[in-house]
Order: C-alpha cells, then sequence, then structure tokens
C-alpha cells in the first residue's frame, strides 16, 4: 500500500465528506450542510436532487446526454431504423457519393454507409455497455468490497493483482488476449453449433462481442476496486458504523446504507468518464482486425478499411462519415463526462 | 527515499516476470503452427519433427519459458524469428526501435510543448474569455483517438493543401514526421492543457504565492520559479498514463504513415504467429513503461521537497 505514491487518498471522495463553504458553489440556495448530511444518511434524496439539477443546468450537457441516447437507442434498434441490410449490396451504386437515397453514400461493395454506420455504432455501443458493466461494475465493485471487508490475504492478492494488470500498457495485452484466444473459442463455438444446430452464433458476431468485452473487463475493474476498496476501509474505522454495529446491523445492511451510498457518486462519474476509454479500445481492436469480424460491421474496420490515400483523395466520403460519427460520439462523451464530474463531484473542480 | 527506490527497482523484474510469463504462455496457446510458417509451401513431417525439437517446442512450457527468459538475461538474445528466417529477433527490433521512440519523443515535445503554455495561458486570464476558449477546446480534443485525427489531417495538409508528405519516414529531422508526431501528441495536449490549468490555479490561490509578490519579486519571477515549478508536479505524476497513451497509438500511426517503427512491425508479427518478435515486444515495451513510470515516481522529491518517498505520511 504505502509504496505506491500515485494510490488515491480514500478521503478524497463521497457525498460524505464535502466542507461546507465548498459544496453549493452558485447553485441554489444554500443548505447548511449539517441538514444536508442528515438527509443524504437516509435516503440521499436531497443530494441526488442536486446533483442532477446541477447537471440539468448545463445546457451542453443535456444536449450531448440526448444525443448519447440517441445514438445508443438507434443504434440497439438498428435493424427496425436502418434504411437496408448490413451486408445487401447494390454493385451498380459501388463507390456512390452521398444521395437521396444514400445519405451516407455507398462503400465498394454498393453496401449502404448510413447502415453500416448505424450498426458500426452498435457495435460499440454494445462492448462499452457490457464491459462497463461486467468489468467496472460487477468485477470493480464486488473486488473492491471483498478487499476491504475481508482485507488480510485476500485484499493483498486483490491490490496486487490490480497492480500487476496496470502496470503495463493494457492494450498490449489485450491485443495478445483477444488475438490468442478468439480463434480457440471460435472453434469450440463452431464445435457446439454443429452439435446443436444452431447456426447464428459467430454470424451475428456474439462471439466477438464476448471475447472483446471480456478482455476489456478484466483490464478495466481496478480503478473501481480501489475506489470501493477505500471507501469501506473508511466506512470501517468511522464511527457511524460502529454505532450502526452496536445496534445490530447486519453487515449487507451496513454495506447498503453506509458504503454504497459514498460508493455511487464517484461510481457514476467513473463510469461517464470511462466510456470514451472503453469505445476507443474497441475501435483500436476492430481497427487493426481484432475486433468483430466482418461481414459485422465496426466502425474501427470501416476507418482502416477506408484509410487509404486512394480513399482518401476519392472517395472521402467512405471514410469522413464513420469518423463524423466516431467524434461526435467521443465530443458528446467528454462533455457528459466533464459536467457529470462538476455535478456530482463538487470538489473537484 | 534510498531504500524505497531500491524497493521498486527489486520490484520491477517480478513484475516483468509475471508480465512476461503471461504474454509467453497465451502466445504459445494461440493458434497456428510456427513451424508450419516456417516450413512454408515445403510440408514434411519428419522435417517438421526435427525443427519441433530443434526450437524445443516440444519441452514443457515452463521449461520453454525459463530457457526463454535466461537467453535474454545472459546474452540478451530474444530468439530467432519465425517469419524472418534466421534473423535473431534483436536485429529485427534494434533497426526499428529508434525510429518508434524518435517518433514518440517528438510526440511527446509537442504535447507538452504546447500543453504547457495555454495551460498556464488558460490559468492566468481565469474566468475571462479566453479561457472559456481553451478550456472548450480542450474538452473537445480530449482523448480524441489517432485513427480520427491522422486521416482528416491527412485530407487537409497532405492531399489537399499539399504542405506536407503522406508518408514515409526520414528521421527525426524531416517535414515527415510532423504529421504523425501532431497525431500522436494531439489526444494529450488536451489532457496537459486541463490539468496544467486546474493546478495553476491551485497554486496560485497558496500563501507562498502571496508571500513571493509581496516581498517585490518581478511577475515573471513568480510566474516561472514559484507558478509553473509548483504547478508542474501534477503534471510529472500523469505523464506515465501520456506515455501509456502514446503506447497505444504508435502501431496505429505507424501504419497510417507508412512508418516503419516497431509498433505496426509487431502487430504484424502477432497475425503472422511470429512469437519470438511479439513475446520480445512484449518485454520491451513492459520494460520501458515500467522504467518510465519508476523514473516519474522518484521525480516527485526534485520537484517538491515536501514529498519524502517512502516515508510514512505519504498515502
Amino acid at each position: 500500500m504505502s509504496s505506491n505514491p500515485r494510490q488515491p487518498n480514500p478521503r478524497q471522495s463521497g457525498p460524505h465528506q464535502r466542507e461546507p463553504e465548498t459544496v453549493f458553489q452558485g447553485s441554489g440556495p444554500l443548505v447548511p450542510v449539517s441538514v444536508l448530511s442528515a438527509q443524504d444518511a437516509g435516503a440521499g434524496q436531497s443530494y441526488w436532487r442536486l446533483s442532477i439539477r446541477r447537471l440539468a443546468r448545463k445546457k451542453l450537457a443535456v444536449v450531448c446526454l440526448s444525443l448519447i441516447i440517441m445514438m445508443y437507442g438507434g443504434a440497439l434498434l438498428a435493424p427496425l431504423i436502418t434504411p437496408y441490410g448490413y451486408t445487401q449490396q447494390d454493385l451498380s451504386q459501388s463507390r456512390a457519393g452521398p444521395s437521396l437515397a444514400h445519405p451516407f453514400g455507398a462503400d465498394r461493395l454498393g453496401r449502404d454507409m448510413l447502415t453500416r454506420v448505424i450498426y458500426g455504432l452498435r457495435t460499440t455501443v454494445i462492448i462499452t455497455i457490457t464491459s462497463l458493466l461486467g468489468g467496472t461494475l460487477i468485477l470493480g465493485v464486488a473486488l473492491g468490497l471483498l478487499s476491504g471487508y475481508l482485507g488480510r490475504w485476500v485484499d493483498s492478492i486483490i491490490m496486487r493483482t490490480g497492480e500487476v494488470t496496470s502496470s503495463f500498457p493494457d492494450i498490449l495485452l489485450i491485443l495478445i488476449f483477444v488475438a490468442t484466444l478468439k480463434p480457440r473459442l471460435v472453434l469450440a463455438v463452431q464445435r457446439f453449433e454443429d452439435a446443436t444446430g444452431l447456426d447464428w452464433i459467430i454470424r451475428v458476431g456474439l462471439v466477438d462481442y464476448a471475447i472483446i468485452a471480456f478482455a476489456l473487463s478484466i483490464f478495466g475493474w481496478f480503478g473501481m476496486a480501489r475506489l470501493v476498496r477505500g471507501q469501506v476501509l473508511q466506512a470501517r474505522e468511522s464511527q457511524y458504523t460502529e454505532a450502526a454495529l452496536v445496534t445490530g446491523a447486519s453487515t449487507a445492511r451496513i454495506l447498503r446504507s453506509h458504503v454504497l451510498p459514498n460508493i455511487l457518486s464517484p461510481l457514476i462519474v467513473s463510469i461517464s468518464a470511462g466510456l470514451a476509454g472503453v469505445a476507443g479500445s474497441e475501435l483500436v481492436l476492430s481497427w487493426i482486425g481484432i475486433g468483430v469480424q466482418p461481414p459485422v460491421p465496426s466502425l474501427g474496420r470501416m476507418m482502416f478499411e477506408n484509410g487509404s490515400i486512394q480513399v482518401l483523395r476519392n472517395e472521402p466520403h467512405l471514410i469522413l462519415f464513420p469518423i463524423g460519427a466516431v467524434t461526435l460520439l467521443f465530443f458528446c462523451f467528454n462533455i457528459l463526462g466533464d459536467a457529470v464530474n462538476d455535478a456530482f463531484n463538487p470538489r473537484a473542480r | 527515499m534510498g531504500t524505497y527506490a531500491l524497493r521498486r527497482l527489486l520490484w520491477l523484474p517480478f513484475l516483468l516476470l509475471i508480465v512476461t510469463f503471461i504474454s509467453f504462455i497465451l502466445l504459445r496457446i494461440g493458434p497456428g503452427d510456427p513451424v508450419q510458417v516456417w516450413l512454408g509451401q515445403h510440408q514434411n513431417d519428419a522435417v517438421r519433427q526435427r525443427i519441433r525439437a530443434q526450437l524445443g517446442l516440444d519441452d514443457p512450457l515452463v521449461a520453454q519459458y525459463f530457457r526463454y527468459i535466461s537467453g535474454i538475461v545472459t546474452r540478451l538474445d530474444f530468439g530467432e524469428s519465425f517469419r524472418y528466417r534466421g534473423e535473431p529477433v534483436r536485429d529485427l527490433l534494434a533497426k526499428r526501435i529508434p525510429v518508434s521512440l524518435q517518433l514518440n519523443l517528438a510526440a511527446i515535445i509537442i504535447t507538452l510543448g504546447i500543453g504547457i503554455p495555454v495551460g498556464l495561458f488558460a490559468a492566468l486570464r481565469q474566468g475571462t474569455g479566453w479561457d472559456n476558449v481553451v478550456v472548450a477546446v480542450a474538452l473537445a480534443f480530449q482523448s480524441l483517438p489517432v485513427f480520427i485525427t491522422a486521416p482528416v489531417l491527412l485530407l487537409i495538409f497532405a492531399l489537399r493543401l499539399d504542405w506536407l508528405p503522406t508518408s514515409g519516414w526520414e528521421g527525426f529531422f524531416s517535414p515527415h514526421i510532423i504529421m504523425p508526431a501532431v497525431v500522436m501528441g494531439v489526444p494529450g495536449i488536451a489532457i496537459v492543457v486541463r490539468l496544467v490549468r486546474a493546478s495553476v490555479l491551485d497554486v496560485l490561490g497558496q500563501d507562498y504565492i502571496r508571500t513571493a509578490r509581496a516581498k517585490g519579486l518581478s511577475e515573471t519571477a513568480v510566474r516561472y520559479r514559484h507558478i509553473l515549478r509548483n504547478a508542474m508536479i501534477p503534471v510529472a505524476t500523469s505523464f506515465g498514463f501520456t506515455i501509456a497513451g502514446l503506447a497505444g497509438g504508435t502501431f496505429i500511426v505507424e501504419r497510417y504513415f507508412g512508418i516503419p517503427g516497431v509498433g505496426w512491425f509487431a502487430i504484424e508479427s502477432l497475425f503472422g504467429r511470429d512469437y519470438p518478435v511479439m513475446m520480445a515486444f512484449a518485454f520491451i515495451t513492459t520494460t520501458l513503461f515500467m522504467l518510465a513510470n519508476l523514473v516519474v515516481d522518484l521525480m516527485y522529491p526534485l520537484l517538491d521537497p515536501r514529498i519524502r518517498l517512502g516515508a510514512g505520511n505519504v498515502v
């Protein structure tokens, strides 16, 4: 522990320990912190309402949030809203520029680019959601709780493992991991498909999604685990936990009502800040060619395939539209992440 | 301080062993038979057996691993490439690593060279329009991936304006390095700007700045000796992360701009089942990354004498 000076101070986050004068800078009536803390400890209502109100006051952030929701919604509903199928070819339209029938133009095989961009977004969306849920939320929170609560050797093992996974460039290991394990998994699933008569598991890219989300998860849990652990340790030493114990509260109850409220806002902040990172990793993997396999569209692969000088010179729309979609997504992630941080973490200014 | 550095240094090879062991195992259970690659067209079972034995591929994995590591430690021998038959991995990489390092160095110069002054500028004009513009632009460009900036810059500066060459490598001091270095440097600029700005603002509120002004120091002296130096500490902290970010971008940039660096070469090796090359790449990258982090950690006390590493008061 003490050997790592970059270890964040566990006393730095969470709504319970705000300093009175820094709390509500220019946002609504000044509420005495003692009152607020009392409410926090109960249902946590007013803290959340205030944070959400602070967020809602940032217009650009709200616009970005709506855009993200639209992109996520549109991506998940891709089969319903896209005008063509993502494999549907019309060779007479090969490399056609934007037109009414094809607003984003068509690619080399005459496939509609708008459709492919939306499906590509879907890939990114599915992977960000699954790996944030799996890695940050489930793995991170669970291991953090275990580590903080059990302490001793469990704590040592979890924290040392985390330090190892975060002490080298993770993209390198994700690369090796995905490149070497995926073919084995695909083979196993092929056997499974042959045995059961199912034939769509590989075709829709399920195996690709699973292994990428898994690889990103095992390298993405440590930050959250460290945070949760800090909160647990802090709660364990605090007098309110002691009081709760004396009155006969169970471990589960202490975790739920004293540890969880302290974790929630850093959790929201770190998820909104982590979105761009996870999406970026997915794009890099697809770009290199070990992400989701064709014909399932992915924005990373699209940018790789259309990134040559010839395409840039002659049919720039083939790369500019995917780039536009990714840029918009990242821009919104960044604005939202920043606003969420301001709103839910008032001391981090 | 001394014991702290020593402990970190001793921890380093241990970490390296773990990382290389994981990569080694993963690469060995990966798909494809390197001997197949070796043999190419000439398939012959007897020859294959002989080569497998020759390369030691039939030994237990742990034995193979320790042979590999002892080769590196005793002779700096990373084995032979499977794809480029008979060429030592060391020679293959030795040609390419300097190229990537120069590219990374150029990117770091751009990141810090633009990021620090702009961040300082924004902080000293806090609350004005300039500050808002800088913050908004930094926010917009933060974590803008290289595969977005690379084609856009190529399109504008190489194809439309024809100011810069599209690809190639002619050393550190040539126009060829400008675009790739900018592409790699840009995501970091935004982060450095925001960090410097936040930390300068923090320093500006400190008592010692008021004291420095009160005792009549010139504004320049206050700015550079007191503000900037103290504000650099968080920036130094984040430097390790900057380097990690660069590592991820290197191979994409090398591929886009046709730079004969080690990054894209390693990716090709990964796909070509050239285990020894990929292993060596993982080994070297991890070592460099850890050393960089160590240097950053050891730099704190030089920047800020209040920090004593390894002392009990540092969490």
